[in-house]
């Protein structure tokens, strides 16, 4: 039988990260005295870091692939400058506008695959081109200046809530039941996984691990739950994050797709001579990271209420950050969306907890960078190390 | 001039499951070109390479005498300050920077770190002019022919004070013009009083150059030939490099051969690197079913260029002839249709080009053909795990689970996951490339029976490999390639190690 010691060896890739992210938690729930985890913060911290996280899941599949993505931090400000045109100037209905960006994002993303999947142009100078030129567009199109207000239904995209069943209440009884189901759901789900593993004689958790897991998802799922339903529900743009969350993690983990994606990753050549058509793989990672960075502007020009210049400004690095905290590797071929949306948590934790306790944005950016440095280092040579 | 300049005395080197070199002895005289002869993983290279210091001392056993010194070298820049330097198969030179820079790179003219220009010009037309290269010293090397910067190579080994020059396989990549200069040149150094140790396949070349001949077999020294006193035709040293029993390293079988299932006609491809040259001329031949058959050719004769070219143009780009399956013509233009047509190609670098290293055994098997155990797009992870689990059995793949990363298996466990992988694509023709390259002798004998079985399922198999009593004892039918041609085809019964062996490495004797 298996030692602690190596047990937990083995599991500390998958589930360092979250323990960092407790720990995080943790520190500023101190710091702040109990701020940090006060309900309307925790609203806010799901609202302030939506953007990024819908930008990481996509940068994932791009940083899966061993390629980068510099511009999406333009295409956030041009596509929300593009939205403010449609919606505000042309007075077009909200749905029409929505769709019309989000073809905008993903014909962004098949301009910059063509150079990167087909002229094999270094990702890294096209999506630098495409930071340049998409901040330029986003200048000319707002002729340098803000535009605002959106008109109020979108605004409800990333600052509204799910209507809850007791208003009257302290706690919205919808939220929690929610929080409940969910959480069978898991508890079942993962039940099956064990029993289908101990079928084919995989390893598995001890019992006692296994069921001290559950218990900690979902404790940690139903405080979550909690908090929300304490403040004002279930935030729309919640329900966004977790149906994308779980459509990519299904598409990376379940798919024909997700597998050509991580063997691409993993080895070109070897991805070339199976069959798969590497080519365009690579093509709709890029359409695909062109839609969801369209989507990020949106919800970010939403929750702005305005459309400036200025949007999106280094969003692509945070995206970049979050990718790797999570556990992708620079090489390629490694990296799940919880991963990466952990990390992005990890990125707005600190954040949130550094600006509630007051230190000043060149604390907040020094500490950010050594974060990433630390967590991106400690991988590579726990790597080092096994091989 | 007789007296002994080198002399390696019981050198063994092991690597994980290999002997690469077992107690060979190698004695070079003052003043003679020496050549070392032996099939590709006789272990030549690895002999140069303990000499040299790229694998330092104390990883190998044994003695190196140099002048008469014991020589403990921890690395190459030791054995370069004695005089010994290598120039080795694949050019080392940096295409973008100048010959002269090139020539000096490591060992710059230089003071306090500031690179002194004008004599390091002048040092480089000195030497340009003893190797005979009429080319200005600010060239840039990737403006010059490969003939041309194998004798910068040269050069650069000229300013290194070099006492012992060895080359591998020198002439490997030249034209017929450029080897011979080439030849003239080490025949010039050799008055001067220069000693070198040449590696090559080429044995009208040693013929014609060499004093004396080293032989070297599966890792030992079989013998040294000298030139003067022996009458050394190439035929006695292809004896010399074949000459080991065949007993029992292959399983039995009795073919079960049918109608001919695929066949290619005057395939043509074009080098890439060089439009004017075809890698593979005018190439017909046919696979029957049940059959295996063998493709003998040195490395860069162009077999695997024909393989992955036929291989739904995996390689080449100006790709010209006819493929037919079961009579029908095919034409393929990409990869996933040459699996669709039940193609297989299993490739010669199993680490490059066969496995997705950081997945498992699981996912590596079912990737080239996830539709089988897919509904619509989704896999179905429960029938993955059946299907690869049926593999590992079958197939003996030695590890714990399926759920083992493949970069943690052994060379012969791996390639038995690579045959799983394109077994699982369930195809007519298989191609393998160098299937046993790096293997120990028992997972051989593992992999030539499930060949055997293979072929008994009626699938056509073609096996390509460098190592001669693979080919002979494995194939049905053997078809010799050199430079691109096909130069022979001979059936299981007519086939010799040396008939192969002779239309392998002669320039010059042409299809009877």
């Amino acid at each position: 039988m298996k030692t602690l010691a190596s047990l937990f060896k083995n599991n500390l890739r998958q589930y360092g990260m979250v323990l960092a992210l407790v720990l995080i938690m943790i520190l500023f729930q101190i710091l702040t005295e109990g701020v940090l985890l006060k309900p309307i913060n925790i609203t806010n911290l799901i609202l302030q870091n939506s953007y990024i996280l819908v930008l990481a899941i996509g940068m994932l599949l791009v940083i899966i692939l061993g390629h980068i993505d510099l511009s999406v931090g333009s295409v956030v400000a041009f596509v929300g400058a593009m939205s403010a045109i449609f919606m505000v100037e042309m007075n077009l209905p909200v749905w029409l506008s929505v769709v019309l960006c989000l073809i905008i994002g993903a014909l962004i993303g098949a301009w910059q695959g063509f150079w990167v999947a087909f002229l094999r142009v270094p990702a890294f100078i096209v999506t630098l081109a495409g930071m340049l030129v998409f901040r330029g567009l986003t200048m000319l199109v707002l002729d340098g200046q803000s535009i605002a207000p959106f008109p109020a239904s979108f605004r409800q995209m990333s600052s509204g809530f799910i209507p809850g069943l007791n208003k009257s209440g302290d706690l919205d009884l919808l939220t929690m039941i929610v929080g409940i189901v969910i959480s069978l759901i898991l508890i079942w789900g993962e039940v099956r996984k064990r029993k289908q593993q101990a079928s084919y004689n995989f390893d598995i958790l001890p019992m006692w691990l296994f069921a001290l897991k559950l218990i900690f998802i979902v404790g940690v799922m139903n405080v979550f739950a909690y908090f929300l339903a304490s403040y004002e529900g279930i935030p729309n743009i919640l329900v966004i994050l977790v149906v994308l969350i779980v459509v990519y993690s299904f598409i990376t983990n379940r798919t024909i797709a997700g597998r050509h994606l991580y063997a691409l990753g993993g080895n070109e050549k070897a991805a070339k001579l199976s069959g798969i058509k590497t080519k365009w793989l690579t093509f709709w990672v890029f359409v695909n990271m062109g839609v969801l960075a369209a989507l990020s502007g949106l919800l970010f020009a939403a929750r702005l209420n305005a459309a400036t210049p200025k949007a999106g400004n280094s969003f692509e690095l945070d995206a970049i950050a979050a990718v790797f905290i999570g556990g992708a590797s620079a090489y390629g071929g490694i990296g799940t969306v919880i991963g990466a949306v952990v990390g992005g948590l990890v990125m707005g934790v600190l954040n949130n907890g550094m600006s509630l306790i007051g230190l000043g944005v060149d604390y907040q950016q020094t500490i950010k960078g050594l974060v990433l440095l630390i967590a991106v280092g400690f991988d590579v040579y726990n790597k080092n190390k096994s091989s | 001039m007789s007296s002994v300049l080198l002399e390696m005395k019981n050198i063994t080197k092991t690597f994980p499951g290999v002997k690469a070199l077992n107690d060979v002895n190698l004695q070079i005289k003052e003043g003679e070109i020496h050549a070392l002869c032996g099939e590709n993983g006789a272990g030549k290279s690895t002999l140069m390479k303990v000499l040299s210091g790229v694998y330092p001392h104390g990883s190998y056993t044994g003695d190196i005498l140099f002048s008469n010194e014991v020589c403990e070298f921890k690395d190459i820049k030791q054995s370069e300050n004695l005089g010994i330097v290598i120039i080795h198969q694949e050019l080392a030179l940096i295409p973008f920077l100048s010959i002269a820079e090139n020539i000096f790179l490591g060992n710059e003219q230089a003071k306090n770190g500031i690179i002194n220009f004008n004599a390091t010009i002048a040092k480089t037309k000195d030497l340009l002019n003893v190797v005979g290269l009429k080319e200005s010293p600010n060239t840039p090397i990737n403006q010059l022919g490969v003939g041309k910067q194998q004798l910068v190579e040269i050069a650069k080994a000229l300013s290194k004070k070099v006492k012992l020059l060895i080359l591998d396989e020198p002439t490997a990549a030249l034209n017929e013009d450029d080897s011979e200069n080439l030849l003239n040149l080490l025949l010039e150094f050799k008055k001067q009083g220069m000693t070198s140790i040449i590696i090559s396949h080429k044995l009208n070349e040693i013929a014609r150059v060499a004093d004396s001949i080293t032989i070297l077999r599966d890792g030992k020294s079989i013998e040294t030939l000298d030139m003067k006193k022996d009458l050394v035709t190439e035929d006695r040293i292809i004896k010399g490099m074949v000459g080991r029993d065949l007993t029992n390293r292959y399983p039995d079988h009795t073919p079960n051969i049918g109608e001919t299932i695929f066949e290619v006609r005057n395939w043509e491809v074009q080098d890439p690197a060089n439009p004017d040259r075809n890698i593979v001329e005018d190439v017909s031949f046919s696979i029957r079913s049940g059959e295996i058959v063998g493709i003998a050719g040195l490395m860069g004769a162009g077999r695997t260029e024909l393989a992955m070219s036929i291989f739904g143009k995996a390689y080449g780009k100006k790709i010209t002839g006819q493929l037919f399956k079961d009579g029908k013509e095919l034409k393929l233009t990409d990869i996933t249709q040459a699996i669709n047509n039940g193609i297989a190609y299993v490739t010669e670098d199993r680490k490059q080009y066969g496995l997705v290293l950081e997945e498992d055994i699981k996912t590596n098997i079912t990737l080239a053909n996830l539709k089988k155990v897919a509904k619509k797009t989704v896999v179905n992870g429960h029938q993955e795990v059946i299907e690869a689990e049926k593999y590992r059995k079958q197939m003996n793949i030695k590890s714990p689970s399926i759920l083992q990363k493949t970069m943690n298996l052994s060379g012969g466990n791996q390639q038995k996951v690579i045959l799983s992988k394109w077994m699982f694509t369930e195809p007519d023709i298989l191609i393998l490339d160098e299937p046993t390259r790096g293997i120990d002798v028992g997972a051989k004998y593992e992999i030539y029976s499930i060949i055997n079985t293979l072929a008994d399922q009626g699938k056509g198999v073609l096996i390509i490999s460098s190592e001669l009593p693979e080919i002979l004892g494995i194939s049905d039918r053997i078809y010799v390639m050199r430079e691109g041609k096909f130069t022979a085809e001979f059936t299981r019964e007519d086939a010799t190690q040396e008939k192969i062996m002779k239309y392998m490495t002669r320039t010059g004797v042409e299809q009877q």
